[in-house]
């Protein structure tokens, strides 16, 4: 019975990797998911999470802007994506971002996108009908052998990078005055990471799609947080859970037709995170009845 | 008859308005555009000046799934903006918020929550299938197709949000400004931050039926930020707001109806130059004003 399930998987699996679209969707999946989680944990760390939240709105501007004066989506996304980061990094985004600034420049980017929009579905009688679908929410199955190769080649790239900044960086992240004594250069470091980020979420929008990508960052990244302390640890546990949500959601979707890859991707990151903060909050409980459980009821001197 | 000739523009600007008015969609556009415009700018002033932008944010996409929810279920949208903005207005009101290192936590979570309730409006299209040509108009709004029937609706359910806000604009300007004080006034600064929290959900539902779940920002943050920029008397910044707010929403359906692009683009378009220009308008006086103070200053 288990020898027949055991054989019943294997031929899945074999069935799984016998689809073209399935291995170019899990080639790119895991290189972008890796990539994502890497780079999110930094995000996270730095608390910039809304600079990926402005990069969406600039990727879905910019991959609808390169089809509509014809040129490959791909160009004007990473374009996009990469000024507008080293963008932000040069303008500085320490502490809370002006909500009012990004909210308005971002409202009218995305703007920009719907214009294009409507220039590349009413001027192209040969255009994709879906291409906005598919930079919104991605198509991780659609995409070709060359562009998952690219995709791919490209993350692992986005993960060597960040590997080599990061001790650094991570230096800079927890306390930018000392390693800024200490000789690091901080505000560069701070320019090339968000860079950094752009290329990340030009990778993510074609896995998940531009509105998505900051789920695909936040959520991993914001689970190995809660999850350690440890930053290597998280570091690395960011990339697994990413790449396990990325396999999961891909597999969920090739099971069930009717849900989109995106979706099943989301879902699971969400569930990942939901999981962390279980396991984090029964930890920090029976932290608490350890300290209680102490030298009986002792009275502690008031703070103040 | 006139009706088949595509819109022109000419000098005779009567005669335009005339043109625009013809069709009765623009004219229940028109209606729907301005109820949403003074709502969402009214209630905007408030959220801008409460800093919780990113509050109206979240909202606005969580309309999304909530929209793309109740057309797969065969209901109309407006059901499904309200229920899941002021469902989801609860709960953020029920989170706490976190300061400090919290914050880097806070906005990952929000982060995830964003992406997720954007996965599940993609579910819900993808469900109803043959639907995705929809999916522009639940994300960059459209005044095509607004029934009489809705125009009554959002008229009724703005006006309550605005009475609403009527009758806790006083207290709530004052915790607004001065959460502390206000509390030790005895003002119930838990209570009204609810309460304005669901106010702000109806508005969000209200603006994304319009403008879209994306661009809902058009209408609910520009005018504000906008009016706050122009004076910080609140009496005169609500009434700035609700003007910029009406000038946007009319330029945008305006210009759209004799124009190619979307209305959204242009909404946006409009929204954007008139923040821009009061940025700088305010500028250029802040710094003369500054020069004739350094020149009475240095005058003997």
């Amino acid at each position: 019975m288990t020898a027949a399930l055991v054989l019943a998987a294997g031929s899945g699996i074999a069935d799984l990797f016998a689809h073209p679209f399935m291995r170019n969707a899990l080639l790119a999946g895991t290189a972008i998911a890796a990539a994502s989680g890497l780079v999110g944990y930094f995000v996270v760390l730095r608390s910039q999470v809304f600079s990926g939240d402005a990069l969406s709105h600039v990727a879905f501007a910019g991959a609808l802007g390169a089809l509509a004066f014809g040129v490959d989506a791909r160009v004007g996304l990473f374009a996009a994506t990469i000024l507008v980061g080293l963008g932000l990094g040069a303008v500085g985004t320490r502490g809370r971002p002006d909500d009012v600034v990004i909210g308005t420049v971002f409202t009218w980017i995305l703007g920009l996108g719907v214009l294009f929009l409507s220039i590349y579905t009413t001027s192209s009688s040969t255009g994709n009908g879906a291409a906005n679908v598919n930079v919104l929410f991605g198509s991780i199955f659609g995409l070709s052998t060359g562009e998952a190769v690219a995709a791919a080649l490209i993350g692992v790239a986005l993960c060597a990078a960040v590997l080599v900044i990061a001790r650094p960086l991570l230096f800079a992240s927890i306390d930018e005055a000392v390693a800024a004594a200490r000789g690091v250069p901080v505000r560069a470091l701070g320019i090339v990471f968000l860079g950094l980020v752009g290329v990340c979420a030009g990778e993510a929008t074609q896995a998940v799609g531009a509105l998505l990508l900051v789920g695909l960052i936040a959520a991993p990244a914001g689970a190995a947080q809660r999850l350690t302390d440890r930053p290597w640890l998280g570091l690395g546990l960011a990339a697994v859970l990413a790449v396990a949500a990325m396999w999961i959601g891909v597999l969920v979707a090739y099971v069930d037709g009717d849900v989109p890859p995106s979706f099943s991707i989301m879902a699971t990151a969400g569930a990942i995170y939901l999981g962390a903060y279980a396991v984090s909050r029964v930890r920090t409980a029976r932290a608490v009845a350890r300290v209680g459980r102490g030298p009986a009821h002792r009275t502690w001197p008031d703070p103040a | 008859m006139a009706s088949d000739v595509t819109p022109q523009l000419s000098w005779n600007l009567v005669h335009d308005v005339q043109q625009l008015f013809e069709f009765h969609f623009m004219v229940n556009a028109f209606r729907a555009g301005t109820v949403v415009a003074v709502v969402a700018a009214a209630i905007g002033y408030f959220m801008v000046l409460r800093q919780q932008t990113f509050a109206g944010h979240t909202l606005s996409v969580v309309g999304f799934p909530g929209a793309a929810g109740a057309i797969w279920l065969g209901v109309s949208a407006s059901y499904g903006y309200f229920a899941f903005c002021i469902v989801a207005a609860l709960l953020i009101a029920a989170v706490p918020h976190g300061r400090g290192r919290a914050f880097s936590e806070e906005s990952a979570v929000i982060g995830t929550i964003q992406a997720f309730a954007l996965a599940c409006g993609f579910l819900f299209v993808s469900l109803y299938a043959g639907f995705l040509n929809g999916i522009d108009s639940l994300l960059f709004g459209s005044f095509l197709g607004i029934t009489d029937a809705q125009v009554v609706a959002l008229l009724a359910v703005g006006c309550g949000a605005l009475l609403v806000l009527v009758v806790i604009g006083r207290p709530l300007l004052f915790a607004s400004i001065d959460t502390d004080v206000a509390a030790a006034r005895g003002i119930p600064v838990r209570a009204l931050s609810v309460a304005f929290l669901v106010v702000l959900g109806v508005a969000v539902a209200e603006a994304s039926q319009i403008t879209g779940s994306l661009l809902v920002f058009a209408l609910l943050v520009v005018p504000a930020a906008t009016a706050q920029r122009l004076t910080s008397r609140p009496g005169v910044g609500l009434a700035w707001s609700v003007g910029l707010g009406l000038l946007i929403t009319w330029l945008g359906l305006g210009i759209s109806y004799y124009a190619d692009y979307p209305v959204g683009f242009w909404t946006t378009s409009v929204a954007f130059a008139v923040y821009v220009g009061v940025q700088i308008a305010t500028r250029a006086t802040g710094a003369r004003a500054a020069r004739r103070r350094r020149t009475l200053a240095a005058a003997p």
